[in-house]
């Protein structure tokens, strides 16, 4: 694009008034809220607003030395690297197959994207459903084989249920990329390589799987982000981030000592530990990503 | 522009009419949190109390769960936006208590209806539960309930056990829940709702124990928790065991075992008297019994403690709109009110008139389960154990609780540990709470 395609306003005024909309709402459901968070964030409250004291940073100093914090921060890698790269793998697995099928391709890619449009909380719930030990169907049938199914006591099996449900949800949406990251790979080169005599498995992972690098590298970005941060409808209708601490995300945790146990201070002190972290995520997708990945 | 133009001036008439209209009317909000048939109770009272004046108009919004509703209030007020009535959970009393400003006594607002307040008419239980250490009576009962057991009746049979006696204290429970499960009646013995509020709020009250100084916080907000002591610590490491085999099965946090019992799975259950209507609604065949207690337990059983939640009244509000907000109150309070609301929804009547009019009218005959929580409640004059339990944070407490009372079923520590870390953890929760 050279310069001299570039729109220009002959109107000073209109730029801003286009742009306005846009400015209004991020504005609005952005930077408002994010101010209040800092603000919120080096101060005592009690609940009601009744009195506050400017604590500087003794909010951070104090949640950082919280064991329970920590376990939080464990909690959430654990459960982002394993909803991440089972929602990855399966994906992956399932566009590589619904590539080579050549009737009733669009049913399959359809099929294979619904789950993308249900709710987080309305996933947790359909999977609390089928496994909650009092309820479930498949507990049920699972406690009927002899195996001790309890995710609301043993907290391996608690942390399983909702990888699994957050997994499950995601799946779809890495489909989607990595079909059409496949699509882009030119078919000669696959064909070169079987003429040669490389076998499908040779070919997945010396021709494909590189070339799906930069796709793969995106989604891992926004599968960590989602794991980070839109996996709360589901831990919350699933677990309640039980048993003890056993799924308490740092976003669960951020809701739980804001909304339920009323502390504002510390949970506003998360929520800007989190807003760094989702901003370091960010850069990292521009700074790396955007140079990689080819639109063509 | 005429389509803008139109708008306005409609947007205008509206506004126009409601403010002419809140002239004759004093609109009163009520937040509440019931759902289902306790949500068309609320809808039905609301719409009696319009329609039997025309100074007032109760407007019930519904606000989503307890905390939810206690959450948006708290939010509303930061806003000033306060609704008139909001009504708040138990564990949420002592939050409510801990904001002085934010908040109205009901004893005050009584009296400003004109009516002189008189504390006596209440049940003492529960009005102690919902005043200030000086007596002042600071929000309005409006769904108490308590823990009771209940048992399946078929599955006692099949057990071998006794149909018409239920155990009356733990070690029975514990005795019977095992036969259940060897004899093969059912795949569980024993299960229970809010581990918390039965296990240990109202276990320290039935078999009065201290839960924690300062009359359990009743008498004051810097509470040091006591639910170390060696009783708690025999009565949980006992659950543990039961729970290694399966004979006491865990539910949940809150009401989640409900399913447990309803389903036939467990033969025993303790939950609030407010859950009898889904046992009822299941057709099962059920009985009922009074809470467990310990039988070493000195004076035990005491009397048990209110739970459900009380109607709290904001602050900066008009002469007018108290005034209304006292009218609906003492409407509530009105003998066939209460005496309906406790036969109809299981919750326990606000007045003791309401309970000697359904005693004469025979319905505890027919229905002894509803007058079970009652008897708990006022058999002995509460002690300084069994007034109740009030915590600035007790829903945080409660929270602590639960964590470490799951990692002890899971077997991953011992009922000893389990409380010591509940204590510890609990104890600096609340010195944080009360900003030290």
């Amino acid at each position: 694009m050279a310069s001299s395609t570039r729109v220009t306003f002959p109107n000073k005024v209109l730029p801003y008034l286009l742009l306005a909309p846009q400015l209004a709402i991020t504005i609005v459901f952005f930077y408002w809220p994010a101010s209040q968070a800092i603000r919120q964030s080096v101060l005592r409250e009690d609940p009601f607003g009744l009195s506050t004291q400017f604590v500087g940073l003794g909010n951070f100093k104090r949640i950082l030395s919280d064991p329970n914090y920590l376990n939080s921060l464990q909690v959430t890698v654990i459960f982002s690297i394993a909803t991440a790269v089972i929602a990855m793998g399966f994906a992956l697995l399932f566009a590589v197959m619904a590539d080579k099928v050549i009737r009733g391709k669009g049913v399959y890619r359809t099929l294979m994207i619904w789950p993308y449009a249900v709710a987080p909380a309305i996933a947790g719930m359909l999977w609390l459903f089928l496994f909650n030990p009092s309820m479930g169907t498949f507990a049920y049938m699972i406690r009927s084989a002899g195996y001790n199914w309890d995710p609301l006591l043993n907290s391996n099996q608690a942390m399983l249920l909702v990888v699994a449900a957050a997994a499950w949800k995601q799946i779809s949406y890495n489909f989607l990329f990595f079909v059409a990251g496949l699509q882009s790979i030119p078919k000669s080169l696959i064909e070169a390589a079987a003429i040669d005599g490389a076998g499908e498995t040779k070919r997945f992972w010396t021709i494909i799987f590189p070339l799906l690098a930069p796709t793969t590298f995106f989604l891992l970005v926004v599968n960590t982000v989602y794991a980070f941060f839109d996996t709360f409808g589901i831990i919350h209708a699933v677990t309640g981030g039980g048993p003890g601490k056993a799924t308490e995300t740092l976003v669960y945790k951020v809701y739980n000592d804001g909304f339920v146990n009323l502390i504002l201070g510390d949970s506003a002190a998360q929520s800007v530990i989190l807003m760094v972290i989702v901003i370091g995520l960010t850069a990292i997708q521009f700074r790396y990503v955007e140079r990689k990945v080819h639109y063509g | 522009m005429t389509f803008r133009g139109t708008s306005l001036s409609l947007a205008l008439g509206l506004i126009l009419a409601s403010s002419t209209s809140s002239f004759a009317v004093t609109e009163i909000s009520w937040w509440h949190a019931m759902t289902g048939a306790n949500n068309e109770v609320v809808e039905t009272l609301s719409k009696e109390f319009n329609e039997s004046q025309s100074d007032y108009k109760v407007v019930p919004v519904f606000k989503g769960t307890y905390p939810e509703t206690l959450n948006a209030g708290i939010a509303a007020f930061r806003a000033k936006q306060a609704p008139h009535i909001m009504q708040v959970f138990d564990a949420g009393t002592g939050v409510m208590m801990g904001a002085e400003g934010a908040i109205k006594p009901v004893a005050d607002i009584l009296s400003m209806g004109g009516a002189k307040f008189d504390k006596s008419l209440y049940l003492p239980g529960i009005v102690a539960y919902y005043s200030k250490p000086d007596g002042t009576m600071l929000s309005f009962p409006y769904n108490s309930s308590s823990p009771i057991l209940y048992y399946n009746k078929d599955i006692f049979k099949k057990a071998g056990l006794d149909e018409n006696n239920p155990p009356k204290t733990w070690p029975e429970v514990w005795e019977a829940a095992k036969k259940i499960k060897t004899s093969g009646a059912a795949k569980c013995g024993y299960t229970s709702t809010w581990l918390t509020w039965i296990h240990t709020e109202n276990f320290a009250a039935w078999n009065n124990v201290s839960y924690g100084t300062n009359e359990n916080g009743i008498a004051g907000t810097d509470v040091e928790l006591k639910i170390n002591a060696p009783i708690y610590v025999k009565h949980f490491q006992e659950l543990a065991d039961l729970a290694k085999d399966g004979t006491f099965r865990y539910g949940g946090r809150t009401s989640e075992a409900k399913p447990l019992f309803l389903s036939g799975e467990c033969g025993i259950f303790t939950e609030s008297s407010g859950g009898l209507g889904d046992v009822v609604k299941s057709g099962m065949n059920y009985g009922t019994g009074q809470l467990p207690y310990d039988p070493d337990a000195k004076g035990a059983p005491q009397n048990t403690t209110p739970g459900g939640a009380s109607l709290w009244v904001f602050a900066g509000k008009s002469d007018a709109e108290y005034k209304g907000v006292a009218a609906f109150f003492t409407f509530l309070s009105r003998t066939d009110i209460q005496a309906r609301l406790h036969q109809v929804s299981g919750y326990l009547p606000v007045t003791l008139a309401a309970y000697e009019d359904t005693k004469k009218s025979g319905f505890y005959d027919k229905n002894p389960a509803r007058e079970i929580p009652i008897k708990q409640m006022m058999g002995k004059a509460p002690t300084e154990n069994s007034k109740g339990v009030r915590l600035p944070n007790l829903p945080q407490v409660r929270d602590i609780e639960n964590e470490e009372f799951e990692n002890m079923l899971s077997g991953k520590q011992t009922a000893q540990q389990a409380l010591d870390n509940a204590v510890k953890r609990g104890n600096a929760a609340i010195k944080q709470a009360n900003g030290q």
